[in-house]
């Protein structure tokens, strides 16, 4: 697939539009593998307070495929995220990850499962380089002690070695290696973007979570976003979950779509299904709430 | 030069150079590449290996001897090597712009009928398979980087390192056939084919034999006393004769370490990594560098910016004779030396050219200004003359001898001579054989003496001995009324100003001259920024009233220079327009190695020029552009259209 179609200048014509929901794992059209069920969100319900922030909802992510969460804003969209990450623990409902009911836990014990993020406003450390901010991502594998990296002595010495193979592999992916050194403050933002994807990328995740990777870029910096996550995809067989606005990037890109509208599930299919659903017309075009 | 040009005992093939430098100078490095942040290297017997295992890999997929195979990436270790596996095999490379569009590419893989591709990543991948149907002859593709490329057909698609492994593993069945077939090379069969970038007309095939690689390497390497411990940085496109001669012929000649950078974009960082001791540069290279560090001190603190403005006043002054090693006085010499502490070293350093022991610039002239910055800060920069059919070499200055105004030199080996019409022909071991497919061609530019033609109309200056370029003998026209016509003598004094960075000069066989004029977007969108003027695009900030001020001066002032010359004072600029897209390779204006169209760009904008010369103010046009990944669109725009003061001139020319 080339840039120009996963752009969205037409996006009636790449829609992945044939997905076998029964089967345990099965071939897409243009040959990848999307294998079983991989995650599983059963009947969340997400409170703050007295606002219901998501309201029951139930979805699945399969392995190896790129499943996008979109909706009008205040759906709830990155509240879900959140919830995947770990950042939000829901007061109803379960969330099964790799065939297993994960407890609540801390967003760092979520990460070291292989669950990464990117943030919809970038959360970077402005003040360091580009390549300590992609080694930040192997933070959550490095197993030597305080003691042993101060004295950079054996295991830690290895492993920083190890690490940074693996974050010049992301930087050399990605393509940014003539800003490795350059301090992110002084990236423009398009380019922040991909560093971030850069340093969740380093922590070679099983699931990657997107939120917004495509906000405020222009029309040639989604097309070079959008190539990266297909590749991404495509490369490591890493599964990729993701919130966007831009709909052409989003029928273009994911295999299934969950819509949600004002905390609810209105819709979970195919682009092409997801598309002529008429209650998700109405949510996109405004139709009066009672 | 006491020794004779061919010599029965020294290599006398490209992989003979190889085998050579594999067993005298093994274990000294041969390429580097930086990858995943780190240089690579690889020793001389490293590099015969990998050529070897590719070479046999060939056998194994069926390359026949003198099959073409074309190579297009950037400039990689592994691309070299393709090439010269490719002369193991007894078969031609044929290094192709990698930034040409696939129509280029259809056109030049069909005329020579290459059989095999080694191309750099999906992006040249996809490229050919466009354009495969026009391409009987075509079988193979080699690629490097298999990102992206996993679920492509493999039938008639390798991976580098699999043509490799399987000739590591059918060595035994091939590799007496592959010596059979580098025993049969000599000075006469053919080391290279390279298309010319084509100003007029279709690219033509020049082939190249061992000779002309070998020899020109040869006594370029001498001329300049180049050694085995220097360094160069490979980064010029590989299609380019010049890359080849110094990446391949002369780093094969002298055994010296050619280094690959990571990518285009960090190719500066590497290029201070690396700190070369031979370094090539186009003026473009140089005078970017130069508007970079202006810029950069425009934001400098007062202190330093005193510092720098008065130690180069000094640099100016004594910098250029200290190098050329004139006498200077001592005080002179003192105050240099603590100028190259606090300034020359560090600038020196920043730019990457604290070891550059021979520098050369080429391909267009260079503005004496950027020259001379380069040279005053003890950089020995100085310039060459030459083409592809000559495998490079034509002149080039001596060390000492160096001015910003000539080219040098006739060099080791060339003869020179000027025809009647200026134009300068040239004879020499570099001439190349042929035109590929194209004898009529071959016999216009090569007669039966060996003597080709330049296409460039020039002089020898009395006492010097240097040759000195005027313009493209076929662009010197005459206006109207008889008046000598050298665009390019315009063009160039209009492309000294860091704010212009290209124009296209009008006025063969009419009245008065006018010129298309694109602006420098790092330069004027500095002073943009400087001067609190916004803008949204290219287009908008070209037609700023104060960015066509500035412009103004600057016509206003070549005007006033041109019309000091009273050959070409017929050439001043009465009006001109600053045009709303920059001129493109992809667009068809500018060639690959960004020279310009002319007969295109007349016919594309017939309409601003006919404006150019009715006298109206403002002319409204459309435009096609292409983009990078070969769509279309257009650009609209209402252009306005300037007078420029003129010199009043003397009408001698046309009196006489």
């Amino acid at each position: 697939m080339s840039v120009a179609q996963a752009s969205g200048g037409q996006p009636g014509t790449m829609e992945r539009d044939s997905v076998k929901d029964q089967a345990d794992s099965y071939v897409t059209d243009d040959g990848r593998t999307i294998g079983p069920t991989v995650m599983e969100m059963k009947n969340i319900t997400l409170r703050f307070g007295g606002v219901e922030a998501i309201k029951d909802i139930s979805f699945d992510i399969r392995e190896g495929e790129i499943r996008a969460i979109i909706g009008p804003n205040g759906a709830g969209k990155s509240s879900m995220l959140n919830v995947i990450s770990g950042f939000y623990v829901p007061q109803e409902g379960e969330v099964w990850y790799k065939g297993a009911r994960r407890p609540p836990m801390k967003p760092f014990q979520v990460a070291q499962q292989g669950i990464a993020r990117t943030f919809q406003n970038i959360a970077l450390f402005e003040g360091m380089s580009v390549l300590d901010n992609v080694m930040t991502g192997r933070l959550t594998q490095m197993k030597s002690g305080l003691l042993a990296q101060s004295l950079w002595k054996g295991k830690a010495e290895r492993e920083e070695i190890e690490n940074r193979e693996i974050a010049e592999k992301v930087i050399d992916f990605l393509e940014i290696q003539a800003i490795r050194k350059t301090p992110v403050a002084r990236l423009p933002y398009g380019l922040k973007k991909r560093v971030e994807l850069a340093r969740a990328l380093a922590a070679e995740p099983t699931i990657l979570l997107l939120d917004e990777p495509m906000a405020g870029m222009n029309v040639e910096e989604k097309e070079d976003m959008s190539r990266f996550i297909l590749d991404v995809n495509d490369e490591f067989g890493t599964t990729i979950a993701l919130i966007e606005h831009d709909m052409g990037v989003v029928m273009d890109l994911s295999d299934r779509v969950v819509v949600m509208d004002y905390g609810r599930k209105i819709g979970d299919g195919s682009p092409h299904d997801v598309r002529n659903n008429q209650e998700v017309i109405d949510a996109y075009l405004g139709v009066a709430h009672e | 030069m006491a020794k004779p040009l061919t010599r029965a005992d020294g290599p006398q093939s490209v992989p003979a150079l190889l085998h050579r430098n594999a067993s005298e100078f093994a274990n000294a490095p041969a390429y580097r590449e930086k990858e995943y942040g780190i240089w690579q290297s690889w020793t001389w017997s490293q590099t015969r290996d990998e050529v070897e295992a590719l070479a046999l890999g060939f056998l194994e997929l069926g390359l026949n001897e003198g099959d073409f195979v074309a190579v297009i990436g950037r400039n990689r270790p592994t691309l070299y090597w393709a090439m010269m596996a490719a002369q193991m095999a007894g078969a031609v490379p044929v290094p192709l712009y990698q930034d040409a569009n696939a129509e280029e590419m259809a056109y030049v893989m069909g005329h020579c009928g290459a059989r095999f591709a080694v191309v750099g990543d999906q992006e040249q991948v996809d490229k050919i398979i466009e354009v495969q149907a026009q391409l009987p002859d075509f079988e193979r593709m080699i690629y490097l980087d298999p990102r992206g490329l996993r679920k492509y057909d493999h039938s008639k698609l390798d991976q580098y390192s699999a043509v490799q492994e399987m000739g590591r593993a059918n060595r035994e069945k091939h590799i007496a056939e592959l010596e059979a077939r580098q025993a049969k090379l000599n000075y006469d069969s053919t080391g290279v084919m390279l298309y010319t970038s084509g100003t007029t007309g279709k690219p033509k095939g020049v082939v190249l034999s061992n000779r002309n690689v070998i020899e020109t390497a040869k006594s370029s390497s001498e001329f300049d006393n180049l050694r085995r411990t220097d360094e160069i940085l490979a980064y010029l496109p590989m299609a380019w004769v010049g890359d080849f001669i110094f990446s391949v012929g002369q780093a094969l000649w002298t055994g010296f370490c050619t280094n690959c950078p990571e990518s285009a974009e960090t190719m500066h960082v590497d290029l201070r990594e690396i700190g070369p001791t031979y370094y090539f540069a186009p003026p473009r290279v140089f005078e970017t560098q130069l508007t970079s560090v202006m810029i950069r001190m425009e934001d400098a603190s007062r202190f330093k910016k005193w510092l720098f403005d008065t130690f180069m006043a000094h640099a100016r002054k004594v910098g250029p004779a200290i190098l050329d090693g004139k006498k200077v006085s001592f005080m002179d010499r003192a105050k240099y030396a603590l100028g190259e502490l606090m300034i020359y070293g560090p600038l020196k350093n920043t730019l990457g050219f604290s070891r550059v022991r021979v520098g050369y610039t080429a391909g267009e002239a260079i503005g004496p200004e950027i020259f001379d910055f380069y040279r005053s800060l003890g950089i020995n920069l100085k310039q060459l003359y030459g083409q592809t059919e000559a495998t490079v070499f034509i002149t080039a200055q001596p060390d000492g001898e160096v001015r910003s105004d000539t080219v040098g030199v006739t060099c080791p080996g060339v003869e020179l001579k000027i025809a009647d019409n200026g134009e300068v022909f040239y004879r020499s071991p570099g001439v190349f054989v042929e035109y590929y497919k194209n004898p009529e061609s071959t016999a216009d530019t090569k007669d039966a003496e060996g003597w080709v033609a330049t296409g460039d109309a020039g002089f020898i200056e009395e006492g010097s001995g240097h040759l000195r370029i005027i313009d493209r003998a076929k662009d010197v026209g005459q206006m109207a009324d008889g008046r000598l016509f050298a665009p390019k003598y315009v063009e160039n004094k209009l492309k000294f100003f860091p704010n212009i960075l290209e124009t296209v000069v009008f006025g063969n066989q009419r009245t008065e001259c006018t010129a298309f004029i694109n602006i420098d977007l790092t330069a004027v969108g500095n002073w943009a920024e400087r001067n609190n003027i916004g803008y949204a695009s290219y287009q908008e900030l070209a037609r700023h009233p104060q960015v066509m001020d500035t412009i103004q001066s600057h016509v206003e002032e070549v005007n006033r220079s041109v019309a000091e010359d009273e050959m070409l004072s017929g050439c001043q600029v009465h009006r001109f327009v600053v045009l709303h897209k920059e001129l493109d390779a992809d667009d068809g204006e500018l060639t690959r190695t960004r020279k310009v169209r002319r007969k295109i760009i007349e016919e594309k904008y017939a309409d601003i020029i006919a404006a150019l010369y009715d006298g109206s103010k403002q002319v409204s046009t459309e435009t096609e552009v292409t983009y990078e990944d070969g769509r279309k669109g257009s650009i609209k725009a209402t252009l306005e259209i300037r007078d420029a003061a003129v010199q009043p001139t003397s009408h001698k020319m046309a009196a006489e």
